[in-house]
């Protein structure tokens, strides 16, 4: 039978918090916590827990899609004048990218429900590399920007006159969705980096792979808000 | 209500507070009542910082051209002040205090979903409050808690970023917190707990979680937004570089009109339980009161342009926004109702919990119907930045949350700590809050009716007599503030044991838990067979249904 903690009798001789740790380490799996009384109870509220804080997330980005909304429709041909100046090469092949890379990420979450270990390494870390090919090519653009005096701030510079205000609201608009979203991808690299070093310990099974779910939906949820910037900042008045 | 207390036992058993020793026992607890007292002695530490600023405010408003700060000094006071009491005080106080504690108890869990993560949000909680405290130390801030561009963007010359990286963090400690109960009230019931024989002082939480979840990351975006535009001038919220400062203005209110139920609905959460217990009564519409506060979450997030009545929105979105802010006021309307039948044929009880609650429901009453006044857009013309709305808000956030707030820290002290607080001191100060309330926020009422405008360090002369009215009547809630943090610092030590359930009250945290309980809570876990609020009828009363 499933003793649990709260359960036992305690006496005022021994540590009842201690006691009842050890009794954990023999009746729980490892990886059940103390609070729970089954591992589908942990796991579907890890999941919820993960949905919930994306959800958080999209409100996050939320704010900004509403502000570029706004300004889009207050200066739809200032719009148009700054997205010749956006590399839709590059970030076409950055959506392919991290298109990719979300399909990799679902093969190392199969991998886990498997339990190959060695899956899930592999496609990890194949996931890591095309995230980092992501954030290369982003860099790239970045420093195009630099060089083309596009940051926004005292340096700023734009060939059409009539735009230069607007122009640097919306570059503003760009960096600030589009470095929001380098941050996402450098914060989940940092994720995986982990994922791969819990799995070379061997800390995942069929039966509890729950981190490698749940930065796989955090992974898949950064590469949706991209799929959404990119025809946002990128294709818009190219249809000219 | 006659309490019998135990005698204090030679030894006693184990519980959450005795368990273990020393400050790592503490900081690096996992234990949702533990991280419910760090967050009680922290906000209480931020309440008199808050509270030292409105000290100041009340003394310079006793001349008519202010008695101590220069006007820049003033607009620090009332900025902080705001931030303070809000960021800091009002928006944690219920929720991370009396819910951290509360709600695993109620529906029977051993802790919250997320131990460590609610240890976390209490650090970046206690890492805000620093920063705050570092830009007041530094010299302030004079933005108004609104910060609004563009001059917080362009022409303050204050310790803008800084303050807004506090409200940033603390922001996500907030959010923190809602995905915790979310989670929790979800996952981990327990058997026999179904939704509707839950305490509705969970419900009021599970409404607040959802407008922290979903509307605090909107702030948070719009304070990076406004601190980036602070330092590279891209004119984002700059009307004279092309941006559009009404934006930064629906942003900020998207969050924080809902943050406003974030300080009142667990307030509401608390009244519902107070009422029941001294009332020996089964609540009068207990799905009505629950789906109250949904409701409240819902509607929220709909209102927020009803504070852009003069601000440059279009009429048109004012008149809806202003239909809709009438909406909101039904739901809250309802649990006054039903608080008010829950009593109705009651055998009421005057212990000082509910003192607290009569002086909500009073107080409440007044701070929504004025808050109608507001809603109405011609009349919120007329009073739009004047003390009207100061003392609206006070009337909901002072007379509603703090007073839950005090309620609630009374009623369930002898379950937090396992003693007994002085009777009699109690009500005293309850009575005196609520004189010293009153004194203070109602000539404010008077004032903004007359068009003494918010937020000035100066004003005219034939105002002084009710601004010295008001200074006295602050002076009086302070005292009534001050009082329990004595008597209930003595009673935590000294006061008579408790027993584990002094005002025989229903509920799981009462009736399965000793006082104080057991790390993980319960003795035995319990299972529910029976509806909240199972009082039956009253001794004495004939209930009218059969």
């Amino acid at each position: 039978m499933a003793l649990r903690p709260a359960q036992r009798k305690r006496t005022d001789k021994e540590d009842p918090l201690a006691e009842s740790e050890v009794t954990l380490e023999a009746l729980h799996p490892r990886e059940l916590r103390h609070h729970f009384d089954t591992p589908e109870q942990q796991l579907e509220s890890s999941l919820l827990g993960m949905w919930i804080f994306l959800l958080t997330e999209v409100m996050f980005f939320g704010g900004m899609f509403g502000g570029y909304t706004v300004y889009r429709n207050l200066y739809p041909d200032a719009f148009a004048s700054t997205s010749q100046y956006m590399n839709v090469t590059l970030g076409g092949i950055n959506t392919a990218v991290l298109i990719c890379s979300s399909l990799t990420m679902a093969m190392a979450v199969h991998s886990a429900q498997l339990g190959k270990n060695r899956a899930i390494i592999l496609f990890l870390l194949l996931t890591l590399f095309l995230g980092c090919v992501f954030l290369g090519i982003k860099y790239v653009e970045y420093h195009e920007k630099w060089v083309d005096h596009h940051i926004p701030g005292p340096h700023f510079q734009y060939a059409d006159a009539r735009y230069f205000h607007q122009a640097q609201i919306l570059f503003f608009l760009y960096f600030a969705m589009t470095g929001l979203h380098a941050l996402h991808m450098i914060v989940g690299a940092g994720l995986i980096i982990a994922l791969i070093i819990m799995a070379a310990r061997h800390r995942f099974s069929a039966e509890w792979y729950t981190p490698v779910e749940m930065i796989g939906l955090y992974w898949h949820f950064v590469d949706i808000i991209w799929i959404f910037l990119f025809p946002l900042l990128y294709l818009i008045g190219h249809t000219k | 209500m006659n309490i019998t207390f135990e005698q204090p036992k030679i030894k006693e058993s184990p519980n959450y507070l005795n368990i273990r020793y020393g400050w790592r026992s503490w900081l690096l607890t996992t234990d949702h009542k533990r991280i419910a007292l760090l967050y009680l002695f922290s906000i209480t530490a931020f309440f008199m910082i808050g509270g030292a600023f409105a000290v100041g405010m009340r003394l310079n408003l006793t001349s008519p051209n202010g008695l101590l700060f220069s006007p820049e000094t003033y607009n620090k006071l009332f900025t902080m002040h705001g931030i303070i009491m809000i960021f800091f005080f009002l928006i944690p106080s219920i929720p991370a205090v009396l819910g951290n504690f509360l709600i695993p108890l109620m529906i029977g869990a051993r802790d919250l979903a997320f131990p460590r993560i609610n240890l976390l949000s209490w650090y970046l909680y206690i890492i805000g409050g620093i920063v705050a405290v570092a830009a007041v130390a530094s010299g302030g801030v004079d933005t108004g808690w609104t910060f609004y561009a563009p001059f917080s963007t362009t022409y303050s010359n204050t310790h803008v970023i800084m303050t807004a990286v506090a409200v940033f963090v603390a922001g996500f400690s907030s959010i923190l917190t809602g995905l915790n109960f979310i989670v929790t009230i979800h996952k981990m019931r327990a058997p026999g707990m179904t939704w509707f024989r839950l305490p509705l002082f969970v419900w009021s939480h599970y409404a607040t979680s959802i407008i922290q979840v979903l509307g605090t990351p909107v702030v948070a975006i719009t304070i990076v937004l406004l601190g980036l535009e602070r330092l590279f001038h891209a004119g984002i919220f700059d009307p004279k570089l092309g941006g559009d400062p009404i934006l930064f203005q629906h942003l900020f209110w998207f969050y924080s009109h809902p943050a406003v139920y974030i300080m009142i609905l667990p307030g509401m959460g608390v009244i519902s339980e107070l009422v029941t217990c001294f009332s020996h009564k089964t609540v009068f519409g207990y799905g009505f009161v629950a789906f109250s506060s949904v409701a409240i979450a819902v509607l929220s997030f709909l209102v927020w342009g009803h504070h852009l009545f003069v601000s440059g929105q279009s009429m048109y979105a004012g008149l809806i926004f202003s239909l809709l802010s009438f909406m909101v006021a039904v739901p809250s309307a309802i649990k006054v109702f039903n608080w008010t039948a829950t009593m109705y044929r009651g055998s009421i009880s005057y212990d000082t919990p509910m003192l607290y609650a009569f002086g909500f429901i009073g107080l409440f009453t007044i701070g929504g119907l004025t808050g109608l006044f507001l809603a109405t857009v011609a009349i919120d013309v007329h009073v739009t930045d004047t003390y009207f709305v100061v003392a609206h808000f006070h009337y909901t956030m002072v007379g509603g949350m703090v007073m839950a707030y005090l309620g609630g820290i009374h009623f369930w002290f002898p379950k937090i700590t396992g003693r007994m607080y002085p009777e009699g001191w109690a009500r005293f100060a309850a009575l005196v809050v609520f004189v010293g309330f009153n004194l203070t926020f109602f000539p404010q009422f008077i004032l903004g009716y007359l068009g003494m405008p918010r937020r000035y360090a100066t004003y005219a002369p034939e105002f002084q007599s009710l601004n010295v009215l008001s200074s006295a009547g602050a002076s009086i809630l302070g005292v009534g503030y001050l009082i329990p943090m004595i008597y209930l610092a003595w009673a935590w030590n000294r006061g008579p044991r408790a027993p584990a359930n002094p005002w025989g009250a229903k509920g799981l945290e009462w009736e399965k838990s000793p006082s104080p309980p057991p790390t993980f809570n319960f003795d035995e876990m319990p299972v529910v067979t029976e509806n909240a609020y199972n009082y039956g009828a009253a001794p004495g009363a004939t209930e009218a249904h059969g």
